[in-house]
């Protein structure tokens, strides 16, 4: 009991909070949390943006903090709050969920200067947890910014308080700074781990946009209308014309009278394909899509290991693509695909659903009278696609149950999948095997860094028709109708950009550029910043004499380039320090024997010789003269003229003296 | 060699430091420590002197001379009454020098101050008239009472040592010295000194009260200036140009000349202050600083004699962040602890 109340007397008071490090640590708090804001629920952001407006006015008008059992309600309700809409306590979401709770209500706390260090390091792993959201350059500015706000207000917590907020922030800029080597290293050599290394939940993907596996009319349309970009395309050679650009992405066979439908992709008897022109090499960096498909550009020959190619020349992704990704593709612009087609596969490429469209069977069976050969047939649709008054627009009208009716003979105005939809049904109510394909059209070199980009305006359906002897034979129906869109273009086709966003019309020269600039800074961060895979970094260490690199020695790497670092630095800051004069050192030494046992009598930093000398006689008065001499010869030796070397040693020797005649024990 | 009067340091611990003590700031006033040799006699009779006359104001006395020895210019700001005007004319009587006292009014002209021709009619010419600031020792009482312009006709003789009136350009005495007084600005019909003025002044000073037994002293032997007149001067006319020298020759080690720039350097970079100290102010600093250590008897700079002249130099030239007006010699020494000794 006793023994307990003596510690407790002897603590100290913990140091106060620095009053000028408040508005700090609450930009920092802000910092670290706004960017929260875009991902949690509203009743989150509105308390947290509550607890921030309440802290910044009690800083600013001085009022006390408040009370203890205020706080408990708050933390209890939020907490409570967090597993309600959550329905858990754990996990990514309700983890940062509380966190950023905490990070609000801690700023309510802050009392003493520990309360402040708390908050800060609560700061610096909330800025950890944004990447969970996103990693493009934007987040890495922020990242970055409110890295240098916490550490600057980590910097004011400790006394960094008469300097101006410039000279804080560039002391935090510069600390920083020195530790950009060590984050080059671990980024380049610790270990890289292809899957997060926490689950995400399974709907973490849902709102990626890309093609459909189904098409109806209108669904192309709708995905017309957005400029984000699909995927980037970076040829070994020349970039083949832009008519020959298609990406080819999901057959679609079934037609139920609305929608086109594919086929269960297990038909993996490998196509037989056979080039009749060069191959072409190129690696495309797909956007994450959350399907299969990896659109290659027509026809595929072999795709990476990791996809496989389906006997309707599907390249698919073993995996759903959830992630951004690099793939290395060979294709043929010019091919003959399955000159001998199985049978079923035939036979599912003539089905129609009955009793839909009698007017277009008409129509076919008309044609077939006059010549059944197959050519003439695809011919002939085209022919009527291009004499009759067709139109090629966006904003096509609605269609009812007979849909291919009413566009062949009374609206005549659609889309792409319009047309292709339109072909395929003739063809097969002709007797021709025919089918859809979607996937992008064209793409556009951005000037900048050579690629090619690919967007969501791309999106193209078109038609194949299969020629015995010939095999599948690719049929593009738009062109017949609008030579432009395949030609030139998106932007080209559509009168007046109808309905286009702004982004994507490429009438306005600045906004172009612009665009271009920024895509491919996007692109050379998505290529070299987070592209930096297992594989990349295999390639990086052989390069660097390397190879067969596992664990231990990336292990071992890292270790020996963080020590050679820090050897760096140290000698580095070694070299930079002016060694001190002897005399420093001794009297420092006399210093600190003096005042051994009572910290209290330790020489203050800006404390003269003269000055310490007379505290010290203060103090203890028996050290009056020894103190007095010992200050008297260190005033001469540093603060004196010149000496000659043999007086200089003297002195020296004399106040090296003093430091001996020091008593050994405390003198009280 | 013992200390031959024990000092209190003023700055004892971090937390307790007692910094607003204007009068017994300065560290070692005990004289010949630091491995020196001892104060001129002429010094230490002059001190003696002075304070018989002014009682309990050693520190002020001894920063006027250290001021007078730097060859600057003293501002004295204080209430009316506390002796400013007795401590111009001792110094003037000790030194030996001329004086004239100037009672600023806001109604005052230049040529009050200067001088003005005026026509002689018996040789049918214009013959000047010299006026008070022709002489050693100007004492310059309630400077601030003045308008702008007189403020700054003294202001540009004590910077160019010269007058020019009318034309012509008369030199003034050597040396010259001017004591100016200012009341606090807060006083109603005052001009205060705009910043670039008070950048004349080498040392900025207040008196204070005196403490209660010198008080009692001064009660007890009636109105002090009785005494001036039987004072004598304790130097000849060549004196003071010698210590004038022998002050500006006292040594400034490269170790404390890191610390006067760290010093300056952090009155800049502090967010207290709107601007910090300029290369002009710290010359000042060092010059009153030597002249401190000379009036010592020490023949070299230590940071002790910086610390002990740095309020004073240092408070009225720098202008604080908020507020707007001039650092109180407490947030100047406030400074001090955030300098380490390099």
């Amino acid at each position: 009991m006793k023994l307990w109340r003596r510690t407790s007397e002897s603590r100290p008071l913990p140091p106060p909070l620095p009053a000028e490090a408040l508005p700090w640590l609450l930009a920092a708090a802000l910092f670290t949390v706004a960017p929260h804001f875009l991902y949690q629920p509203g009743w989150l952001t509105a308390l947290a943006g509550l607890v921030f407006a309440w802290r910044g006015w009690l800083v600013w008008k001085r009022l006390p903090l408040p009370p203890r059992w205020l706080l408990t309600l708050l933390v209890t309700a939020g907490v409570a709050a967090i597993a309600l809409e959550y329905r858990t306590l754990f996990g990514r979401d309700a983890g940062v969920g509380l966190l950023v709770l905490f990070q609000g209500l801690k700023l309510m706390e802050l009392k003493a200067r520990r309360d402040g260090v708390v908050a800060l390091m609560l700061g610096y792993f909330l800025l950890l947890t944004h990447y969970f959201h996103s990693q493009s350059i934007a987040t890495g500015l922020w990242m970055f910014l409110a890295l240098l706000t916490v550490t600057a207000a980590l910097l004011r917590l400790h006394g960094d308080g008469p300097a101006r907020p410039a000279a804080s922030l560039r002391r935090a800029g510069l600390l920083l700074l020195q530790a950009v080597p060590f984050m080059l290293v671990f980024y380049l050599l610790f270990p890289r781990i292809s899957a997060p290394l926490w689950g995400l939940p399974r709907d973490a993907h849902a709102g990626l946009t890309g093609l459909s596996d189904t098409m109806a009319p209108g669904s192309l349309s709708e995905l017309i209308q957005n400029g984000a970009i699909a995927f980037r395309v970076e040829f070994a050679g020349p970039v083949p014309p832009r008519q020959a650009l298609y990406w080819r992405g999901p057959v679609l066979v079934r037609y139920d009278g609305s929608r086109w439908h594919p086929r269960p992709a297990d038909d993996l008897r490998p196509p037989s394909i056979e080039a009749r022109g060069p191959e072409i090499a190129y690696t495309l960096t797909l956007e994450p899509h959350n399907q299969r498909w990896l659109l290659p550009l027509d026809s595929p020959r072999a795709g990476p290991p990791e996809s496989v190619l389906t006997q309707d020349r599907q390249l698919l992704a073993k995996q759903k693509v959830i992630a951004r990704g690099r793939y290395a593709f060979r294709s043929v612009l010019d091919y003959r695909h399955n000159g001998v087609e199985q049978p079923d596969v035939l036979a599912r490429s003539l089905e129609l659903p009955p009793r839909r469209n009698p007017r277009s069977l008409a129509l076919a069976a008309r044609w077939r009278a006059e010549d059944p050969r197959p050519e003439r047939l695809v011919q002939k649709a085209l022919a009527f696609f291009r004499q009759e008054p067709f139109y090629y627009t966006l904003r096509p009208p609605y269609l009812g149950r007979e849909a291919m009716d009413e566009f062949l003979f009374d609206t005549r105005r659609g889309f792409c999948e319009h047309y292709a939809s339109a072909f395929v049904v003739l063809m097969r109510a002709a007797g021709v095997p025919a089918r859809v394909v979607t996937g992008y059209q064209g793409g556009e070199v951005n000037p900048v860094d050579g690629y090619l980009t690919v967007r969501q305006s791309d999106a193209h359906a078109w038609a194949e028709v299969w020629l015995a002897g010939e095999g599948w034979r690719r049929v593009d129906p738009t062109a017949a109708i609008s030579p432009a869109r395949v030609e030139s273009g998106i932007a080209a086709a559509l009168p007046d950009a109808e309905g286009l966003p702004l982004m994507l019309r490429m009438d306005v020269d600045w906004l172009v550029q612009w665009r271009n600039r920024w895509e491919a800074v996007n692109n050379a961060w998505n290529q070299w910043v987070l592209g930096y895979n297992p594989e990349r970094q295999r390639q990086l260490l052989s390069r660097l004499g390397l190879p067969d690199t596992d664990w231990r020695t990336l292990a071992a790497a890292l270790a020996g380039s963080t020590g050679l670092l820090l050897l760096a630095l140290l000698l580095w800051s070694l070299g930079r320090r002016p060694r001190l004069a002897p005399e420093v050192r001794l009297w420092q030494r006399f210093c600190r024997r003096a005042a051994r046992g009572r910290p209290a009598l330790l020489i203050q930093p800006w404390e003269g010789p003269m000055a310490y000398a007379a505290r010290l006689a203060q103090a203890a008065p028996p050290l009056t003269e020894l103190a007095a001499e010992a200050a008297g010869l260190y005033a001469a030796l540093r603060y004196g003229p010149p000496l000659p070397p043999s007086q200089r040693r003297q002195l020296q020797q004399g106040l090296a003296a003093c430091i001996r005649r020091l008593p050994s024990r405390r003198l009280s | 060699m013992p200390l031959s009067e024990p000092v209190s340091a003023p700055v004892s611990t971090p937390h307790s430091a007692p910094l607003a003590q204007p009068h017994t700031t300065p560290y070692a006033i005990a004289d010949g420590i630091g491995g020196g040799t001892a104060t001129a006699p002429e010094i230490t009779a002059v001190l003696a002197a002075a304070n018989r006359i002014i009682l309990g104001k050693e520190i002020p006395i001894r920063l006027a001379l250290a001021c007078l020895l730097a060859r600057g210019h003293l501002l004295i700001e204080d209430l009316p009454g506390v002796g400013k005007t007795t401590l111009a004319h001792t110094l003037a009587r000790l030194l030996g020098l001329d004086f004239q006292r100037v009672q600023f009014t806001s109604d005052m002209l230049p040529a009050d101050i200067l001088g003005t021709s005026i026509f002689d009619r018996e040789k049918s010419s214009f013959r000047f008239l010299p006026g008070p600031v022709f002489t050693q020792v100007v004492l310059a009482d309630e400077i601030n009472r003045a308008t702008p312009k007189t403020q700054s006709a003294l202001l540009e003789a004590m910077e160019e040592g010269q007058v020019t009136v009318e034309g012509e350009t008369r030199p003034l005495p050597e040396p010259f010295f001017v004591i100016a007084t200012q009341n606090p600005s807060h006083q109603i019909g005052t001009f205060p000194l705009p910043e670039s003025q008070l950048d004349r002044f080498l040392l900025r000073l207040s008196l204070g009260y005196p403490d209660s037994r010198a008080e009692r002293a001064l009660l007890e032997s009636g109105d002090r200036r009785s005494h001036l007149a039987a004072l004598q001067p304790c130097l000849s006319p060549a004196d003071l140009p010698r210590l004038q020298a022998q002050a500006a020759a006292v040594h400034a080690a490269p170790a404390l000349l890191d610390y006067v720039q760290a010093l300056v350097e952090a009155t800049r970079r502090s967010a207290a202050f709107r601007h910090g100290l300029s290369p002009r102010a710290a010359l000042a600093l060092l010059a009153v600083a030597r002249a401190w250590a000379y009036l010592a008897g020490r023949p070299q700079v230590l940071p002790e004699d910086i610390q002990a002249v740095w309020p004073w130099v240092v408070s009225h030239r720098l202008p604080l962040a908020q507020g707007g007006s001039q650092a109180r010699p407490e947030d100047a020494l406030a400074l001090l602890h955030d300098v380490p000794l390099p």
